[in-house]
């Protein structure tokens, strides 16, 4: 074989396999660490795995956000207006965390049925609403105020 | 009045890239030299038209006129004034306008200083440029007006710019950004324009190389300041999330690390001509890619595309024209370009390769986790979000697989090299390399095999590099002859090998050795972090130009001394209401320390306290600086303004090697 063509072939191969691994890395690596997103309305009739990563998103339930008096645990609820989800997370909540605003949780399922978050997101500013959220929203037939629509 | 006049020289500046992408492009291939002439005066016509547009929004901003509606919904009469300018680009409209002023920009350096490129060549390179700039004030025009007014309805005051951009960080983070992205362009309309002639040699190599170099070195100074910035202002200490907005800056700069690598070999061996014009393409695409993701809403959902099919369908449309037409360009001429030059596997070419093999596939990954997502949902599959251990697990193993070769890369020769030589070049690098490893972590905190393994790999590639450089300047007169005979080019590669090394050392230390912790704080309430006493001395309300605020004033002692006096904020922003926490940080070259307010609890004035410790967290931004130093002194090297002469620049390239 030409030896520029013998060169060429090596370098494929040497590709191939690289790549390949990479490949199995990335599939690896996705498998452990991505999460799918459940609506309240699911999770109340038992579709979401217990234990597993998940995140939830609603509306936060006005007059549902506990404080502890002296930890930063937080217990609060999401509800997409058909069912509700109690979540509880310890430490700092984000800035446009509120009652009657929308937000998303990332945690796990207890046996319970409560949400063990690790993180939460809020919006980025006043228009913007998670997408995951309107979505759930818009699924269950209500705007964000809670009005059937 | 001035916004009609804006709105009225983007037309005329649309109407002369449209002039610019066909008329010297119908010359190139009539060679007719009067049609390929007009090339340089349209592409500066073109930057005086769009640089006066920009110019006219920016006046809408700064003088307060509510009547244009980006002026209303992202500007307010108490913002102060360099915000009222940032805010300019701080929205869709405005920030695709500077997307095309930039171009133009750039289309216009190449036709100012490109004196020593064949005729031929400039007029392609500049109606490539110029179609790329149809497609995107077409895009502005069509759908995204900036200058679109709220007559009659113009409200009394704005909305005001979102309190997270306003912010000194987020004054020069989108134009430097956007250079490098709009950078990439040149190179990708070198690579039209090579395949377009067929005809690709070490010429066009060193024509396409200082610009594909300045837009990287563009590109890693905006990343840097867009994750300074996220560290500082989005109060929680992070400064890399995964986030598709960031993985869509860092997918370019992935992709033109291993073009400016691969371009390095095309130049000085006629190697991998055609897969450097790969890369050019794939760069760039990246790019536009990047940019219409942060713009299009699609990252928010993908119904967004739904809620204005016009933006959605020219983007798609647009992406598929670029990518899809230079890749049918690229099946079609690229045997015409490709090379057959052989290489021993000990060569400085075959590390070229792993660089480049490393840099495409950790593209390509992050690519993937990005766009994942958007794929899912598309399809109905449900709403999944690949989050950062993914991203960590994939990269990180191939950033360290890549310092090994990228300690050998500028040790070892062209062509041919011996394993002998490179083991009696880099013994004593490795030797004190790995005794480094075992021995510094033990300075000052506990033994941790990932530092200890960062520290020893950084060191590897920086005593390699010193080496290296000594022994090239020993052979001169004196120190400063020595150091004066080394070539820009060397030094860009040297800085910027320098900054990878330091970004590395900062990266790992800092996830490793960080110290966080949340937690509940009265005034008069004292916590210790890392040897450090944080006093929480009292709570004051304070008046900003356009908010309120709470500020927490914290001192720092360490075993008694007095380290820092510390002012966190809690903003409430009056415009909107929003509500914004401003981190407080004491900064140091081997730690920082950092504390941001959470929200108030209970009834006594205590708040959550966020307390972070960092070390080294400094060393990433200070290594992304060298780097993009690195990459402008490149384009200093007087090769890239020499006239040609290919016998004096080959006689020059054999006495440096670089």
């Amino acid at each position: 074989m030409h030896p520029v063509r013998k060169q060429r072939l090596l370098i494929v191969l040497f590709v191939v396999l690289f790549s390949s691994a990479a490949a199995g890395l990335v599939m690896y690596a996705l498998s452990g660490n991505i999460n799918l997103f459940f609506p309240p309305a699911d999770i109340a009739q038992g579709k979401a795995p217990v234990g597993q990563p998940i995140r939830v998103g609603g509306m936060v339930v006005a007059d549902s956000v506990q404080r502890s008096d002296n930890s930063l645990a937080v217990t609060f609820e999401l509800t997409d207006y058909t069912a509700n989800v109690s979540v509880v997370y310890e430490g700092i909540l984000p800035d446009l965390f509120g009652e009657g605003q929308g937000a998303v949780a990332a945690g796990r399922l207890n046996e319970q049925g409560v949400l063990v978050a690790t993180e939460v997101l809020a919006k980025h500013d006043e228009n913007y609403m998670p997408p995951e959220v309107a979505d759930a929203l818009e699924q269950s037939g209500f705007d964000h105020k809670g009005n059937a629509r | 009045m001035i916004p009609e006049l804006g709105h009225f020289a983007l037309i005329i500046g649309f109407c002369l890239a449209l002039i610019l992408a066909t008329v010297p492009a119908w010359g190139a291939w009539r060679r007719n030299s009067r049609a390929m002439a007009l090339a340089p005066g349209l592409a500066l016509g073109l930057l005086v038209f769009v640089a006066i547009s920009f110019a006219c929004l920016s006046i809408a901003f700064l003088q307060d006129d509510f009547s244009v509606k980006v002026v209303a919904s992202n500007s307010n009469s108490l913002l102060p004034p360099v915000y009222k300018f940032s805010a300019v680009w701080g929205n869709h409209e405005g920030s695709l306008l500077l997307w095309a002023l930039i171009l133009s920009l750039w289309t216009s350096a190449v036709a100012v200083f490109s004196a020593q490129l064949p005729l031929l060549v400039l007029a392609r390179v500049l109606s490539v440029m110029g179609a790329v700039g149809v497609g995107f004030l077409s895009f502005l025009l069509l759908t995204s007006n900036p200058f679109a007014r709220l007559l009659p309805g113009t409200p009394a005051d704005g909305n005001d710019l979102n309190p997270l951009l306003q912010d000194p960080g987020l004054i020069i983070h989108p134009p430097l950004l956007y250079m490098g992205y709009v950078g990439f362009s040149v190179a990708f309309a070198f690579a039209i324009a090579a395949l377009l002639g067929g005809r690709l040699d070490a010429s066009w190599a060193r024509w396409s190389r200082p610009w594909t170099n300045a837009a990287w070195a563009f590109l890693s100074l905006g990343i840097m300041l867009g994750s300074w910035w996220a560290y500082y202002e989005l109060g929680w200490g992070g400064w890399w999330f995964w986030d598709p907005v960031e993985n869509a800056s860092f997918m370019p700069w992935l992709a033109g690390t291993a073009l400016l690598h691969s371009l390095a070999a095309t130049e000085k061996r006629g190697l991998f001509k055609s897969w450097t014009l790969l890369l050019a393409i794939f760069a760039f695409s990246l790019s536009l890619l990047g940019t219409f993701m942060v713009r299009s809403g699609v990252l928010t959902s993908v119904h967004a595309f739904a809620t204005d099919p016009a933006r959605g369908l020219f983007i798609l449309v647009f992406l598929a024209l670029v990518v899809g037409g230079s890749l049918t360009l690229y099946a079609l001429r690229a045997p015409a370009v490709s090379s057959r030059v052989s290489f021993d596997w000990v060569s400085r070419e075959s590390l070229i390769l792993c660089n480049n093999v490393v840099f495409l596939v950790a593209t390509i990954t992050v690519l993937f986790g990005t766009l994942f997502p958007l794929i899912m949902d598309a399809l109905g599959a449900g709403k999944y979000s690949v989050g950062p251990p993914y991203f960590n697990a994939v990269f990180v193993p191939l950033m360290a697989l890549l310092v090994p070769f990228m300690g050998l890369g500028p040790v070892a020769r062209w062509k041919r090299d011996s394993v002998r030589r490179w083991r009696s070049e880099l013994l004593f690098p490795t030797v004190v390399a790995v005794l480094c490893g075992l021995t510094l972590p033990l300075f000052n905190a506990d033994y941790n095999l990932w530092v200890a393994l960062a520290v020893a790999l950084s060191a590897w590639l920086v005593l390699g590099l010193s080496r290296d450089l000594w022994y090239r300047v020993r052979g001169a007169v004196s120190l400063a002859a020595g150091l004066r005979r080394i070539t820009p080019s060397y030094w860009g590669m040297f800085l910027a090998h320098l900054g990878f090394a330091a970004c590395v050392t900062g990266i790992v230390a800092t996830s490793q050795y960080n110290i966080e912790h949340d937690l509940k704080m009265s005034p008069g309430d004292t916590e210790t972090l890392a040897g450090y006493e944080f006093r929480f001395v009292e709570l004051v309300p304070v008046r900003g130009p356009n908010f309120l605020a709470d500020e927490a004033r914290v001192e720092v002692y360490r075993n008694g001394e007095f380290v820092a006096r510390l002012a966190p904020q809690k903003r409430r922003y009056m415009a909107t209401g929003q509500v914004m926490t401003e981190a407080a940080i004491d900064p140091g070259l081997f730690r920082d320390l950092y504390v941001a307010m959470g929200e108030p609890i209970g009834e006594d004035g205590a708040w959550a306290i966020r307390l972070h410790y960092k070390p080294m967290v400094r060393w990433m931004w200070l290594g992304a600086i060298l780097m993009g130093l690195g990459g402008f002194t490149t384009v200093f090297d007087k090769r890239y303004r020499r006239l040609r002469s290919p016998a004096a620049v080959s006689a020059s390239e054999a006495a440096h090697g670089v």
